[in-house]
């Protein structure tokens, strides 16, 4: 198939590798041959792909230890270290001055400055505790200042606006003096989206940009975008000197090539992701991940910290303590399980973890599927029930099983994976005692299979 | 080249002739930015080889791939073509072009039926029309201007706010609804899209109009709860009206790349897309991600985005996007 996964590719490419001893000539052509395929189908820019596979060739000919190495570790090696350096090396965030970060955000229609707009306010108002203003410079799409009004309410932060009739330099003047005046840390500029190629209205930005001299200016960049982003990034870089690129709909399957090479060819850092629709669904862009990620090694770091944000660590704390007396309930386990679902779903979660991408969408599906019914059924039960299944009759369950809309059958499989995972915790307490920690621990309850 | 002028005939659909000359100037005129790029390019190549060799097929493998032509069928059109110059022993870069133009029609043409740009209207009772897409495409303005075409031809048209979702994106079709002064029927803030087209078709149907057409919120197709929904939203027009929707439009972005073809993939398989609108052709991108989707899943493309105003919507014409891309002339 043509659309496989670019870390997918690489896999399959690396395990032909496996059976070959050396590296030749002859091998070497067919591996770079698909490396240039599985890259141009990421959507990098053929330019960037071109000088990318030569870096690779000259990299890996100039390596005289052919018959020792295992070729495709090497190999392995070689490309991970060129797309990081492909990627750029280190993480950048806005970066804040002394009193008011005006951050402007702009690019073409439709490539998602309102959501980030958004997002932007809530990282800095509900995160980093800045005092943050959003100012609605898009006069131009219907319905566009009503979007950044409820994003922004969604977001803490506050609203500016002076409706569709008063020109956007105007606008951004008076929204500066405003956060100023009222000692906002946080300015942030949407602007309407345009072509690089319209002149009156890349005026109009370069306008706001001499008028307010914004610290940040932002570039949104859609992952699915294809070969023309780097004209478009080329253009506006040159009008307005832009800072960095926000990458948006990172959540999709799309893989992203296109900032990638942007950031090959004009040097300008990746300062954020977009990874879904929440408000809160913003994250830094981390080169070094994105590399691993590329090539199916997974993202853990990323995980680690999903998990530490959403798990609230003194409730966890006391589950563990409660989990290690014995006195693990249902609505323990129901606790535990949210949390994880806070993470992200299944599906996020699984392609985050090294190993693990051969989850099908069925079964993400499934495993989802069973949480929901368990969650249901223990909100079905009363609460002397939860912490007491063990009382729990055929006349009982057959009332739970109509109070969550499932069979009796499916109220027997909650209660039996319950008793299951208690008895992992009593073995883990038992384990626990004897400093030894138990085989194929740290499930999440039984569920997912 | 008999199959290319029986196909050529078969597609170069020709509208009324006064209308005829200002469609070709808005398509022009759209176009003129890609086609620029493009003239010159490929002007430059040829007059750069006197004969065409090895280097030239790279360098016009170079300019399908940066147009965002599937890197499949890049790579198979220019295989292809270095064969046939091989064995016909052509070695003009004039020739070299003109084969590869006729191969990408060629190919266009026989990878799914040839099928009217315009809505095929049902005889009786409303026609119902599907507007989906991933997020930022345009299916607002999109629907906007098929509406603004359809009432120009006399039609009664209904649009159905679907996008409950986006924050905006609802008081963004009543604004067009207005201008247009075409009803609109609107649900409550993150009701059920679905209920929302219930209620657009049961109104349909009662009122008599001649088209309904339902926009829907941006969703990746990665989304399976989202795509779901779209498939509920299909099934709930077909039970309220016979065969519902009768047209399925998927809008696609010509900023694309190749993620394209996995978008048209995924939504064919929860409604029954009859075709695709490419948007933002006035910019600098090619939309050549269209010719892959073609390719791979047959799916034609119905109408062109070339500009802002309502008028700017256009019947794709495969001959015009082709001899543009690739020629910088429509002739």
């Amino acid at each position: 198939m043509a659309f496989e996964s670019l870390s997918d590719k690489f896999s399959a490419l690396f395990k032909k590798m496996r059976g070959q001893s050396r590296l030749t000539e002859a091998n070497m052509d067919e591996m770079l041959r698909e490396i240039r395929v599985a890259l141009l189908e990421a959507d990098v820019n053929f330019k960037v792909v071109k000088s990318f596979v030569n870096d690779v060739k000259e990299k890996a000919l100039g390596q005289d230890v052919y018959a020792k190495v295992n070729p495709s570790q090497m190999v392995v090696k070689i490309v991970h270290d060129e797309i990081q350096a492909l990627l750029g090396e280190e993480q950048a965030e806005v970066a804040f001055v002394k009193g008011l970060t005006i951050v402007m955000l702009v690019g073409l229609q439709g490539t998602g400055k309102t959501t980030s707009a958004g997002k932007l306010a809530y990282q800095f108002q509900n995160k980093l505790g800045k005092k943050t203003m959003v100012a609605a410079l898009d006069i131009y799409r219907p319905g566009a200042i009503d979007q950044l009004q409820a994003v922004t309410e969604k977001a803490g932060a506050s609203f500016f606006s002076m409706g569709d009739k008063v020109n956007p330099v105007e606008i951004a003047k008076k929204a500066k003096s405003k956060a100023i005046d009222e000692d906002f840390d946080v300015l942030i500029l949407d602007t309407a989206g345009r072509l690089q190629i319209d002149e009156t209205l890349m005026g109009e930005l370069k306008a706001i940009n001499h008028e307010v001299h914004p610290d940040e200016v932002l570039l949104l960049v859609d992952a699915a975008a294809g070969q023309d982003s780097v004209n478009v990034a080329n253009a506006f870089n040159k009008d307005l000197r832009l800072s960095g690129i926000i990458l948006s709909r990172l959540d999709g399957d799309a893989r992203g090539g296109a900032a990638l090479s942007i950031k090959y060819l004009t040097g300008l850092p990746i300062k954020y992701a977009g990874v879904g629709e929440k408000v809160s669904d913003l994250e830094p862009f981390y080169p070094d991940r994105m590399a691993d990620r590329i090539l199916g090694m997974g993202d853990v770091v990323t995980l680690v910290e999903k998990a530490k944000e959403a798990i609230d660590e003194k409730q966890a704390e006391k589950d563990a303590k409660k989990m290690l007396e014995g006195e693990f309930t249902l609505d323990d386990m129901l606790r535990q399980m949210k949390m994880v679902q806070k993470i992200g779903n299944l599906g996020a979660i699984a392609k985050l973890i090294p190993g693990m991408p051969k989850l099908t969408d069925e079964q993400k599906e499934t495993a989802e599927k069973e949480m929901k019914v368990f969650e249901s059924i223990v909100n079905s039960m009363t609460p002397y029930e939860r912490r007491h299944p063990e009382v729990l009759r055929f006349s009982h369950k057959n009332r739970i099983a109509k109070g969550s809309g499932l069979t009796n059958a499916d109220v027997n499989r909650v209660l039996r994976k319950y008793e299951q995972s208690k008895e992992m915790m009593k073995q883990m307490k038992q384990y626990q005692k004897s400093g030894r920690i138990p085989p194929g621990m740290g499930g999440m309850g039984g569920f997912g299979r | 080249m008999g199959l290319f002028s029986f196909l050529k005939n078969k597609f170069s659909k020709k509208g009324a002739p006064e209308q005829e000359k200002t469609s070709v100037e808005v398509y022009e005129k759209g176009m003129a930015k890609s086609r620029k790029a493009f003239a010159s390019r490929l002007d430059d190549l040829s007059k750069r080889y006197g004969k065409v060799n090895a280097e030239y097929f790279e360098e016009l493998e170079q300019i399908l791939i940066e147009s965002d032509v599937g890197v499949e069928l890049s790579i198979r059109l220019i295989e292809n073509l270095l064969d046939q110059a091989r064995k016909e022993k052509l070695t003009e870069p004039k020739q070299i072009n003109d084969l590869l133009v006729d191969a990408m029609f060629v190919d266009y043409a026989t990878s799914g039926e040839a099928i009217q740009n315009e809505i095929a209207f049902r005889e009786n009772g409303p026609t119902v029309l599907l507007v989906c897409g991933v997020n930022g495409v345009g299916k607002t303005t999109s629907i906007a201007k098929l509406a603004y075409r359809y009432q120009k031809q006399g039609k009664k048209v209904l649009l159905a706010a679907g996008d409950t979702f986006r924050a905006g994106a609802v008081e963004q079709l009543k604004v067009w609804a207005d201008r247009l002064k075409c009803e609109i029927v609107v649900g409550k803030p993150e009701e059920d899209p679905a209920s929302v087209a219930y209620q657009a078709a049961v109104k349909a149907k009662q009122s008599n109009y001649d088209l309904l057409i339902v926009d829907t919120a941006g969703r990746l197709q990665t989304k399976n709860n989202l795509m779901a929904e779209l498939g509920k939203i299909s099934r709930v027009l077909g039970k309220e009206i016979e065969d519902a929707p009768h047209e399925a439009f998927l809008i696609i972005d010509a900023t694309t790349g190749q993620n394209g073809v996995l978008q048209a993939k995924a939504f064919k398989e929860v409604t029954s897309l009859t075709g695709i609108v490419i948007t933002k052709m006035d910019g600098t991108s090619k939309g050549g991600i269209i010719l892959s989707i073609r390719d791979e899943l047959g799916l034609p493309v119905r109408f062109i985005g070339l500009g802002e105003k309502m008028e700017d919507l256009q019947e794709f014409d495969l001959d015009k996007y082709l001899y543009g891309l690739l020629l910088g002339s429509a002739e």
